[in-house]
């Protein structure tokens, strides 16, 4: 049966499907039930902005509230995976990533080769990216080249609630840490989601809208811009190939080069910040083995050398929008792909 | 022979003794084998301080988790890794305990419930919450052991877990291992409350110190608050007042201690020494009885290192092996 839910109730639903499976599988993080400890109702929140709510109701004390202690419960969480539970830490916003990022990338993300493959660490980290809430510099960032610079760590950033639901019921199955990127604009948007169980496997890209003048590849909210851009394009007589990648680490490099080959034309959209980011890292690819299909330089449209902007007119300006999109589409189609130099 | 007077039967004394003497040699060669080059990268040795791990392994069995230091080769080799396995690790050789790709600093064994030593001071604590939960989730009545030296004493993510683990009730014992320097910083200057049972206070667990060179001071301690864990009564703190024999790394040559100062404590603080003389004097182990062991395991780590050096090393596939399950 399949209705429409949006990506917080299908995220909401992964969880609660996958507790009912698998007794090891546990949830913890601040204030994913609400309220611990005080007098009024339990199940308070259910997550700050709720999507961990009812699932206390039905798992009790496999939901755990934390103390506002990043580094000791996104550990604990790890050292639970290493002694054979699969615990989702949920670290609400991602950019609290600072706060505990040696548990995740010099233990998590180590313990299988350092121990000699003789560990497995299946912990989910999961949380909220990218820009649009108004959140400001600390709440709002897509910090998701940093995750995928690390080896031992998989990295997973859904567009839609279909896929988030399959991607986190994978995540939590999968056997190594998982950071899960939830991009908090995305939360209220709703699809046709089926209510069973179903896992969508890793490093498999999703092509949205198939077309051979050009490819555009991207992830999490800007998906949605450039597909806005394609329609745009389509109007005009140009049409583009949109790939959502759904994982970031692994990639599915084969889709990419599939259709770059095919297209001869490749904008990479990214709304992380532009230096050694998913755009460069797939121009950089693409290059070194696809060069000879192109038939115009590599566009890259990302958001800025900047930290996130609180004014929501700046902000606005921040994110790559579907006329940067569809203005990157254009340079690639301009005579010889000339185009002036697209400042950081 | 006379009445026993220890809380150990003989056979565990004798147990706890070679564990020690095991610790002992071990590191000793090291030291030596480390001045002539052999051994790459860095070591830090666990001599002098053979009595704290000892004395708390004493309590645990395999399902019980310990999550270990950059010292860290005294707490695998008392939890019962095995020792060529080790060697074979800090030589760099496929038949290593991580199969080279861990070295010193990375030693292993989750089958023994040794959860790593670890390159980040501190970074063992929050881990061995985790490990502490899951044994609480699944009522295996396994319980956690986390090492911190004074120095990762101040290390956040050692307090947040003393805070963590009180307040979910956790199986888990911290272990401070004050050997009076971190690194090179005392203790006295770098640790800003008088004592660790008022840290341990603060953040509503029992704490307790003992003389960390007296093995049967700590195995009673241990096992007190370990049996409280295991019951259920929470978390507690151990803190074990010991020596570090050699520096903090191999090749310091502790120029910040005081004159005399390695040498008195190595004459009136060596953990085996006193450990042998109470055994004996009471008349419950022969010194014989110490002495067979003491070549036995003389014998054994000649074996090891001997077996180490021969080892294969990894094969160049090894390099991209083991990253992920499956990717």
């Amino acid at each position: 049966m399949s209705r429409k839910i949006s990506m917080k109730q299908a995220i909401n639903e992964a969880l609660d499907l996958e507790m009912r499976r698998d007794p090891t599988v546990i949830v913890m993080g601040e204030d994913i039930v609400g309220g611990t400890g005080a007098q009024g109702e339990d199940d308070a929140w259910g997550g700050v902005l709720g999507v961990t709510k009812g699932l206390y109701a039905k798992h009790g004390d496999r939901l755990m509230d934390t103390p506002l202690s990043e580094s000791a419960y996104i550990g604990a969480a790890v050292g639970a995976a290493a002694c054979g539970l699969r615990p989702v830490a949920e670290l609400m916003f991602l950019d609290f990533m600072g706060v505990c990022f040696d548990q995740i990338f010099n233990q998590a993300a180590k313990f299988r080769y350092m121990f000699g493959g003789k560990a497995e660490t299946p912990v989910v980290i999961r949380g909220m990216v990218g820009a649009g809430f108004r959140a400001a510099a600390q709440h709002s960032q897509m910090l998701t080249p940093l995750f995928t610079h690390i080896p031992g760590l998989k990295v997973v950033c859904p567009s839609n609630a279909y896929d988030a639901k399959g991607l986190l019921i994978q995540s939590i199955r999968d056997n190594d840490p998982v950071i899960f990127c939830e991009h908090k604009n995305l939360y209220g948007l709703e699809c046709e989601v089926p209510a069973e169980s179903y896992a969508i496997p890793f490093g498999e890209a999703n092509v949205l809208r198939d077309g051979d003048d050009v490819t555009i590849v991207s992830y999490g909210l800007t998906v949605h811009r450039a597909m806005e851009a394609a329609a745009a394009l389509a109007k005009d007589g140009t049409e583009a190939e949109v790939i959502d990648l759904r994982t970031l680490s692994p990639i599915d490099w084969d889709t990419i080069v599939e259709s770059v080959e095919r297209t001869g034309r490749l904008v990479v959209v990214d709304e992380a910040h532009p230096r050694c980011n998913l755009a460069t890292d797939i121009a950089a690819f693409v290059g070194q083995n696809a060069f000879g299909a192109l038939k115009a330089g590599i566009q890259m449209v990302t958001a800025p050398h900047t930290p996130v902007p609180f004014a929501p007119s700046l902000e606005d300006l921040y994110v790559p929008s579907a006329d940067s999109i569809a203005s990157a589409v254009k340079r690639t189609l301009s005579p010889k792909g000339a185009s002036p130099r697209i400042a950081a | 022979m006379a009445q026993n007077p220890f809380p150990l039967g003989k056979d565990e004394l004798l147990k706890a003794y070679r564990t020690m003497r095991t610790i002992r040699e071990f590191e000793e060669r090291l030291h030596v084998d480390f001045a002539k080059g052999d051994i790459p990268g860095f070591v830090h040795l666990y001599a002098g301080e053979e009595a704290c791990a000892t004395g708390i392994m004493m309590h645990l069995n395999d399902n019980d988790r310990i999550a270990s230091t950059h010292r860290g080769h005294g707490h695998c080799i008392a939890k019962g890794v095995d020792v060529h396995a080790m060697m074979a690790e800090i030589y760099g050789r496929s038949t290593g305990a991580c199969r080279g790709k861990g070295g010193s600093m990375h030693i292993a064994d989750l089958s023994k419930g040794m959860m790593g030593a670890n390159g980040i001071l501190g970074a063992g604590a929050p881990l061995i919450c985790g490990a502490a939960l899951a044994a609480k989730v699944r009522g295996d009545r396994g319980v956690g052991i986390t090492f911190v030296g004074d120095g990762a004493s101040n290390q956040g993510t050692f307090l947040e877990s003393l805070n963590l683990a009180a307040v979910w009730n956790l199986p888990v014992v911290f272990v401070v291992e004050n050997n009076g320097y971190a690194e090179s910083t005392a203790m006295e200057w770098a640790v800003s409350c008088d004592s660790y049972v008022d840290r341990a206070t603060g953040f509503g667990m029992p704490g307790v110190t003992v003389d960390g060179t007296d093995f049967f001071a700590v195995y009673e301690a241990a096992g007190e608050i370990i049996r409280r864990a295991r019951d259920g009564g929470g978390p507690a703190l151990l803190e074990c007042n010991m020596v570090r024999f050699y520096g903090h790394f191999e090749g310091d040559a502790q120029t910040y201690r005081a004159k005399g100062e390695l040498e008195a404590i190595r004459a009136s603080r060596d953990c085996l020494t006193i450990l042998s003389e109470r055994v004996i004097e009471a008349g419950v182990i022969g010194r014989d009885e110490l002495q067979a062991i003491d070549r036995e395991v003389n014998a054994l780590i000649e074996d090891a290192t001997r077996a180490a050096k021969a080892a294969p090393l990894p094969t160049p596939d090894d390099l991209l092996r083991d990253v992920y399950v499956a990717y």
